[in-house]
């Protein structure tokens, strides 16, 4: 692996110093100095960098006791800047000196992400603390971001909320997106989904066997797979009324042909060789089917289903914008988007957000056990460029 | 290493060199305490069954794998140094041809990331293409070759880097028996015309036998030299040599350095 | 004959119009049965004797049918797209245009910012271990679901036109793209990247001799996908914007006025912009693949 100026073992400390004196020299808001500034985020800020940064002198550490270091600093560090820009002198005013101070941190959370993603550690469970610690800072810096442009550029609440606005308006209401989750996920896009994959599995199983309807189907598959389907949610609203049966109408067909057309492309995957050996010991289609083709038509289904997952949340919600009882995720957005009540709309955007990547992280869990022999899932090794 | 300038003729030069992999059930010696030399104008083949290390030997001295113990110079300096000064060429099991550049082109790759001037690309890849018998071919797409033209246009490739060394890796490995006797007969003319210093992995026998002017017998776990075995046929022959005694006998010796290394009891 | 010769057999245009012919069919059924309660209760009404073939021609003339016969929505098409002006605002031409040129806009973007990213994870590693996970996620928000919020957020603040339908556009055109050229810049093989490595190339001498040639075949297929996607995003991001047209706004129109033709005509305009998109794609793919492996022929 070749190394570059921002990965290498001195040019990130190097920022991080350079922007951290920077910060120092100037004022962190107008007329504002860093002594009068309340509370101990700067204390904190500072002193995790400055943590950071000797890591980055001392070379005689354990690599288990210099990660866990690293680690603290950046989690100080993220508190500090947090406590740092909602001070009453820093809040909407912020200026060059707390920019500076945010652009050495977020060096500093660099360097402990690339620390990270380098490291080999021999223990198992490490290895997959490493490979969740790595998003998972990089998922804090992007909402600790987010928070510092939001509270220190004073954007405007109606705008973009702080995240941690969200987050109490989050844990204020949990009754009310409870509700709203059980209306859109349980009730719509569950039964939904379910019905539309099976459809779309069922018919393409018929196709399998009746090679004119495949050759037909899979053209016409494919266009409507280009097709604006959420379109077709209006029509749905129409034709079964504003509870959550539109809404599960919608899930089936948007979630039928994707699993239809990939079904048919993974049943005709199959070798030819792996098929000739299966004629040669006289198995009947079912036996040919079970044992060879459905095992390599799997990584095609499960690719079909996570497609799905974001595809059912998407038509659930799209639909309930045009006709819905007073609850419901979609309906949560449309009605808080109209008073202005952003904390709330993006409560219930984080609710969709989360309730599918838990969809998908099951379906890739799964996926994972079902098709462990496929070659995207084993480990490759050679000398990389 | 000491002498690194008393033996100028020596192209590679291998002491106690040791390669270990650490794999998650431990670590496996793929090369233990490797000593060899090879001279300048030198055909060595390296043999030996699957796993003791004489593809890994190969990478070692193209600056593909680092070893972890021992010394290792290839025309006197470090393998990466003989990397960058592009000393050797390497030619791989498979063709590795660019499946969107033509005949002419693949064998120019190397070339252009050199950076040698236009003119000169075009005269070395007529000049070898020339050479490997496959003038004339030159617009053609590798796929449009057989299996065996591709592998000789990337030994053109391989040569037109102009390097005094050439590495080959079980170059005919995946042709059948007949392509791969002709190749070997052009390869033994190739190496006649141009005096290069060749190391050739292979597991075939005769091909080593065949071929080389030295065989350098091989056994895995850990990867080691057997034996060293001395070919002294003379300097033309043909693939009807196979039949005499000579090389019946060299043949039988290289047989016996593969028994002694239990190479073939488990798989 | 093996089974995989059986399933490329020749001749797809008899078994697609029979499928379509289907298609249609069971339009015509449909739309009698979902048709039929109201003309139904009509019918009680006025006391008439009705026997199914009056049902049926009833059901396929109706003003305003739960669901519209091919041929009425076939009428609907003629007037809106070839009796009016293209620069009227009641020909779908002219919405079509509209919702046209956001996804283009959003396709472009999109399309340069999925391949920075990709090549961003496949050169550097702390990239690749951390943003990955995230971008995969960023796909589980129904950003669909939030465009109307998203475009009416932006307008209370001044920006409205093309370029916010464009960002609904992009955010869903990005993600395949990533995906396709990850894998594409990833796809040569160890063995080619070794040889690389024997010539001494430097890293860039890699990416455009080896990596950028080897993903052309992976772009093409993800701007496949990202294309049809960003009409989608274009026309759910219009649903909001009934003033500024585009065939999104037209689909609001006719559900606000129960014109069930009109939402018909429009999706069907939408689904032949998109089909159109798509097999222009799909000709620059098959012209990229022909230069690429310099004029052997390519099966798209």
């Amino acid at each position: 692996m070749t190394r570059r100026w921002f990965e290498g073992f001195t040019g990130v400390p190097l920022m991080t110093g350079g922007f951290l004196a920077l910060a120092l020299l100037q004022e962190p808001a107008p007329a504002v100095s860093w002594l009068h500034i309340p509370g101990w985020g700067v204390s904190m800020t500072v002193g995790a960098l400055a943590i950071s940064l000797s890591l980055s002198v001392i070379t005689n550490l354990g690599l288990t006791a210099r990660h866990l270091i690293q680690l603290l600093s950046v989690v100080l560090g993220l508190s500090g800047v947090s406590e740092l820009v909602h001070a009453q002198n820093i809040q909407g005013v912020a200026g060059a000196g707390f920019w500076f101070l945010v652009a050495a941190l977020a060096f500093a959370i660099w360097d402990a992400m690339r620390q990270f993603s380098i490291a080999t550690p021999s223990e198992p469970w490490r290895g997959v603390l490493y490979q969740l610690l790595v998003p998972g800072l990089f998922g804090a810096w992007f909402l600790m971001l987010w928070e510092l442009i939001t509270v220190g550029f004073g954007v405007p609440r109606v705008l973009l909320p702080p995240p941690s606005l969200v987050g109490d308006a989050i844990a204020s209401s949990v009754p009310v997106l409870a509700a709203d989750f059980r209306q859109t996920v349980v009730r719509a896009v569950v039964p939904g989904f379910v019905i539309g994959n099976l459809a779309g599995f069922a018919i393409a199983l018929i196709a399998d066997r009746v090679p004119f309807l495949r050759r037909g189907l899979l053209p016409v598959g494919n266009l409507v797979s280009a097709i604006p389907i959420v379109g077709i949610a209006p029509i749905m609203v129409m034709w079964f009324g504003f509870d959550w049966q539109s809404k599960a109408a919608v899930v089936v067909i948007m979630t039928f042909f994707p699993m239809l057309v990939n079904t048919i492309a993974g049943l005709g995957s199959s070798g030819a060789m792996e098929l000739d050996l299966m004629r040669s010991v006289g198995a009947n289609h079912w036996q040919a089917f079970a044992r060879v083709r459905l095992p390599n038509a799997l990584p095609y289904i499960f690719n079909a289903l996570k497609i799905n997952s974001a595809l059912a949340l998407i038509g659930a919600i799209v639909a309930e914008f045009f006709g819905t009882p007073i609850v419901g995720i979609g309906f949560r957005i449309s009605t808080e988007a109209g008073r202005m009540n952003m904390e709330m709309v993006w409560a219930a955007i984080a609710l969709a957000a989360v309730s599918g990547s838990l969809f998908y992280g099951l379906l890739a869990v799964a996926e994972r056990r079902a098709t462990f022999w496929h070659p995207s899932f084993r480990k490759l090794s050679g000398k990389r460029l | 290493m000491s002498q690194s300038t008393s033996h100028s003729t020596a192209v590679v030069q291998v002491d106690q060199l040791s390669l270990d992999f650490n794999t998650p059930d431990g670590p496996v010696h793929a090369l233990a305490g490797i000593n060899l030399e090879i001279t300048e104008g030198e055909f060595v083949s390296l043999i030996g069954p699957s796993g003791c290390g004489k593809t890994t030997l190969l990478r070692v001295i193209a600056d593909l794998e680092s070893h972890t113990a021992g010394d290792i110079l290839v025309n006197g300096v470090s393998p990466e140094q003989a990397r960058q000064d592009r000393a050797y060429g390497y030619v791989f099991q498979a063709p590795a041809l660019y499946p969107w550049r033509t005949v002419r082109q693949n064998v120019l790759l190397p070339l252009e990331i050199m950076g040698v001037s236009r003119s000169e690309q075009r005269q070395r890849a007529a000049r070898y293409l020339e050479l490997v018998n496959l003038g004339g071919f030159e617009n053609k797409y590798p796929w449009q070759l057989s299996g065996g033209m591709q592998q000789r246009v990337s030994i053109a490739r391989a040569l037109s880097v102009e390097p005094q060394l050439l590495l080959m890796d079980e170059p005919f490995g995946a042709l059948d028996e007949i392509t791969r006797d002709h190749l070997n007969e052009q390869l033994l003319q190739l190496w006649r015309k141009t005096g290069k210093t060749v190391v050739f992995v292979t597991h075939s026998i005769p091909e080593a036998v065949f071929l080389s002017t030295r065989v350098v017998v091989m056994s895995p776990r850990p990867g080691r030299v057997m034996d060293v075995i001395e070919c002294s046929l003379p300097a033309q022959r043909s693939l009807d040599i196979r039949e005499t005694p000579e090389f019946l006998a060299l043949a039988h010796r290289v047989r016996q350095g593969l028994k002694a290394g239990h190479s073939y009891d488990d798989e | 004959m093996t089974m995989s010769e059986v399933s490329h057999g020749q001749g797809r245009l008899l078994p697609v119009l029979v499928v379509i012919m289907g298609l249609i069919l069971i339009w015509y059924a449909g739309a009698v049965y979902l048709n039929s309660t109201q003309l139904i209760d009509r019918y009680d009404k006025r006391n008439v004797n009705w026997n199914l073939g009056q049902l049926a021609t009833d059901a396929w003339r109706m003003e305003r049918p739960v669901l519209p016969a091919p041929h009425q929505v076939g009428l609907e098409l003629k007037k809106t797209v070839l009796d009016k002006r293209v620069s009227s605002k009641r020909s779908l031409v002219y919405h079509a245009g509209i919702t046209l040129s956001s996804s283009l806009l959003g396709f472009c973007l999109g399309t340069l910012l999925g391949i920075g990213l990709a090549i961003g994870i496949v050169y550097v590693t702390t990239l690749d271990r951390s943003l990955m996970p995230w971008i995969i996620a960023s796909q589980t928000v129904p950003i669909l679901a939030l465009a109307p919020m998203i475009i009416v957020v932006l307008g209370s603040i001044g920006i409205t036109g093309l370029f916010p339908k464009s960002v609904i556009s992009m955010y869903l055109c990005f993600f395949p793209v990533v995906v396709g050229m990850v894998k594409g810049l990833r796809s040569p093989e160890p063995m080619l990247l070794d040889q690389m490595h024997t010539y001494h190339a430097n890293s860039m001498q890699v990416f455009f001799k080896l990596r950028l040639p080897s993903s052309i075949p992976f772009l093409f297929t993800s701007l496949k996908v990202a294309i049809a996607l960003s009409v989608v995003g274009a026309i759910v991001a219009e649903l909001p914007t009934g003033g500024q047209g585009g065939l999104g706004a037209r689909l609001l129109t006719g559900s606000y006025y129960g014109q069930t033709t009109m939402i018909w005509a429009a999706l069907i305009v939408a689904s032949v912009v998109s089909a159109l998109l798509v097999t222009a794609v799909g000709f620059c793919e098959r012209i990229a693949l022909y230069r690429l492996k310099g004029g052997q022929v390519v099966r798209a």
